[in-house]
């Protein structure tokens, strides 16, 4: 018998624990009992603790299995899942958190990731699977947390929360163009156009309407079935790649990372905003990348040093301005940092007012 | 010496190792001991060796699967086929042991063992399995009341926050209405029926936790309509604890909407606070949001293929939200017909708002234009009068 389709996935009412069930949507105030340890108490007076710990995403059944046997023992088989990746693990007893907590890190994984710090890096494929990827992802990601580990345990603090994420190409499965901080895997050459393959791999119109900026356009030989690049007007995106796989983009020579940082899609405070270019290249450099960390970890600290209480990054540099971001981080800015797309003019300074 | 030395630098450092992950899978799952390889030589060349993928799913479904297949075969023959299964996650992304084990048991038997506890989009992802263990890997998922997630040009598996699951700050039922959309919209989940993608995400407020405003072409984000509840009692208890009120909470309330006088917090000027959560952040014990709950939604995020990213705009300021969500679907329904009449092929709903202007697409979908759909009018005179003037000025007495 063939299996039963569109049943959905599984009702969460049933998979949600008792004391969530018994306080639904009943909650009345939290706090952070320290890092990773979230106290949630509920109209009834009932308590939920969430233990939160981090996880590298790629993940073996083992892996799932092991906080499966954590959950059995403390959670009456409960557990759930950040948008981070994070998971957490829920008791409504207080004397189970230092025991999950002491279960946990045997395991290798650390309890954090809330309140003023960095949690969890949100990130995309990469080298792993990706066909368009223009760096990795998951080896990247461990690289930076590394480096970032002092913030998701609470050794260290920040002024806010900051979000980190990476996307392994523009295509931004990761939509890192809003976080606070992210790394985003660029090509820098125009891409290879297989004559031979493309005629019968790729329908042509859609491959020329796939360019943003219509650097694409039919061989000029009739007998050739193949399309041409114009260099002067591509920008690398990939998107003819993603329709045509007879135009490989890839190139280890070119390809790297750019970083973006002060996006956000909170609105406390601020409204939400755009991550903006600070780096525009750093070539690949695995399996450690530290150029990469080390940028990052420049523009951590800078900001730590300067912003203040509550600000995130990208409201710390608003108040101090760009160009004081560029002054006090010691980053070059470029042409390359001047927007020429869609909406560029909104970005240029119409007044006298700035600092140096 | 290893055969891996770049790949084994990983297993080094504080944060938990993917590599650690791979290799616990590897001496079973013959596909993850090639994995392991080609992430080496990917270190190595510095770049991917997956190709595009071919069409592959299964019997009925028209998304859910995104066929993988490695460069070179003759080299990783165990991944010559690698591709990833999209399993819808529960709302909230709440399990019990037995359902995670379950999945962890149908994996082991079909797959290579490897997943992503989640995907960004929100799937529990299975990765890489080849084409004749498609089938009865989902049909044994199946069994066991689990279904596939969306991808290509359908409606992608729609996610929410954790809502009122466990949250105070949650100002509608995120996991009911995420759970309710899905269970409507399955035929469009799962057959692909539009231009392009289309995302639907619900955060109980504008804290946003999964980034519904960044990420989601229809984004509902939950807020209220009435004034703020301040606890005094609780505030005197921050107060008392060392919290700077006055600077950390009144001067930082972006609207000057609060005041603090004589051991009071005061929401002063309730037509002035724009109910951006940042006093709630800092004092969540002492201020709640309003009664009158429901929801904004923005829509038309995206990131930057092709005409440059987005982050949602409004649409309907307010509505409630109570099942059985008619008015939302309605809504949803309507955009889903024009865009699927007007757009162009992987034109996101965004886009095609771009394209056509935003007065063209609210009249198509019966919104009346309200000023809180603009951060401001507009400042040029080019003001298109098609069918006459529309317009008659009546001044208030």
């Amino acid at each position: 018998m063939p299996a039963e389709t569109d049943i959905g996935p599984p009702d969460f009412k049933t998979l949600i624990p008792k004391v969530v069930k018994d306080n639904y949507g009943q909650w009345k105030y939290h706090e952070i009992v320290k890092p990773g340890v979230l106290k949630h108490v509920a109209e009834s007076g009932d308590e939920l603790y969430s233990i939160r710990c981090g996880s590298p995403k790629l993940v073996s059944i083992d892996f799932i299995r092991d906080l499966c046997d954590i959950a059995d023992k403390y959670c009456e088989g409960h557990l759930r899942f950040t948008s981070r990746y994070n998971p957490e693990f829920l008791t409504a007893k207080k004397g189970n958190v230092e025991p999950i907590i002491k279960a946990v890190q045997k395991l290798g994984l650390p309890v954090g990731g809330t309140g003023k710090g960095i949690s969890n890096m949100v990130h995309t494929q990469g080298w792993i699977h990706c066909h368009s990827a223009a760096t990795d992802a998951s080896g990247l990601v461990k690289a930076i947390m590394d480096e970032m580990y002092p913030y998701f345990v609470g050794e260290k603090t920040l002024p806010n929360k900051l979000k980190l994420s990476l996307a392994c190409c523009i295509n931004m499965c990761g939509a890192i163009h809003a976080t606070d901080l992210a790394v985003v895997g660029v090509h820098t050459k125009i891409p290879a156009v297989i004559d031979e393959k493309l005629g019968a791999l790729c329908e042509i119109p859609t491959t020329m309407a796939a360019c943003p900026t219509g650097a694409i356009r039919r061989h000029p030989d009739k007998d050739i079935k193949s399309v041409t690049v114009n260099p002067d007007k591509c920008m690398y995106c990939g998107n003819c790649y993603t329709v045509c796989p007879a135009m490989p983009i890839a190139n280890p020579e070119g390809d790297g990372v750019a970083i973006y940082a002060g996006g956000k899609v909170a609105d406390a405070r601020s409204m939400p905003k755009f991550s903006r270019l600070v780096i525009p290249y750093i070539p690949n450099n695995p399996p450690r990348w530290p150029e990469v960390t080390n940028a990052l970890k420049l523009i951590v600290e800078t900001y730590a040093k300067g912003g203040r209480p509550y600000e995130r990054m990208g409201e710390w540099i608003d108040r101090i301005g760009w160009e004081r971001f560029f002054s006090l981080t010691g980053l070059p800015f470029t042409e390359y940092h001047i927007d020429d797309f869609k909406f560029a003019r909104t970005t240029y300074r119409a007044s006298t007012q700035f600092k140096w | 010496m290893s055969d891996t030395p770049l790949v084994d630098e990983l297993e080094k450092g504080p944060w938990p190792s993917y590599i650690k992950e791979l290799k616990r899978m590897a001496p079973r799952k013959p596909a993850v001991a090639d994995l392991l390889k080609i992430q080496e030589v990917s270190f190595k060349e510095k770049k991917t060796h997956w190709k595009h993928g071919g069409i592959v799913g299964i019997a009925g479904y028209g998304g859910g699967i995104i066929g993988r297949y490695v460069d070179d075969p003759k080299k990783w023959p165990n991944v010559e086929h690698f591709h990833t299964m999209r399993v819808n996650q529960p709302s909230g992304w709440f399990y019990t042991t037995k359902a995670l084990r379950t999945i962890c048991d149908i994996w082991d038997k079909y797959g290579s063992g490897m997943t992503n506890m989640h995907g960004s989009t929100g799937d529990i992802i299975l990765l890489g399995t080849n084409t004749p263990n498609l089938q009865p890997l989902f049909d044994e998922l199946s069994a066991h009341g689990f279904d596939l997630g969306g991808s290509g040009g359908d409606l992608r598996t729609p996610t929410c926050c954790v809502g009122p699951g466990r949250c105070e700050y949650a100002c509608f039922d995120t996991l009911d209405f995420i759970y309710d959309v899905t269970m409507t919209y399955q035929n469009e989940l799962h057959r692909p029926p539009f231009p392009y993608k289309f995302k639907i995400k619900a955060s109980g407020c504008t804290n946003d936790c999964v980034a519904a405003k960044g990420r989601s072409d229809f984004s509902v984000i939950g807020t209220w309509r009435d004034s703020l509840r301040i606890d005094q009692k609780a505030v005197k208890e921050y107060v008392d604890g060392g919290l700077d009120v006055q600077q950390l909470v009144v001067h930082k309330c972006p609207t000057y909407a609060l005041e603090y006088k004589g051991g009071k917090l005061e929401l002063a000027r309730p037509e002035d606070c724009t109910r951006c959560m940042h006093c709630l952040n800092v004092m969540p014990k002492a201020i709640r949001p309003g009664i009158d709950k429901g929801a904004t939604i923005l829509m038309g995020a995206k990131a930057p293929i092709m005409e440059g990213a987005n982050i949602s705009c409004v649409m309907v300021p307010f509505i409630k939200m109570e099942p059985p969500y008619t008015e939302v679907k309605a809504l949803i329904e309507k955009i889903w017909e024009y865009w699927d009449e007007n757009a162009k092929n992987r034109e996101r709903v965004g886009e095609l708002i771009d394209r056509v202007g935003l007065p063209t697409f609210l009249k198509a979908i019966g919104l009346k234009p309200v000023p809180q759909m603009v951060m401001a009018p507009r400042s040029n005179p080019y003001v298109f009068f098609r069918d006459g003037v529309d317009y008659k000025l009546e001044l208030k007495k």
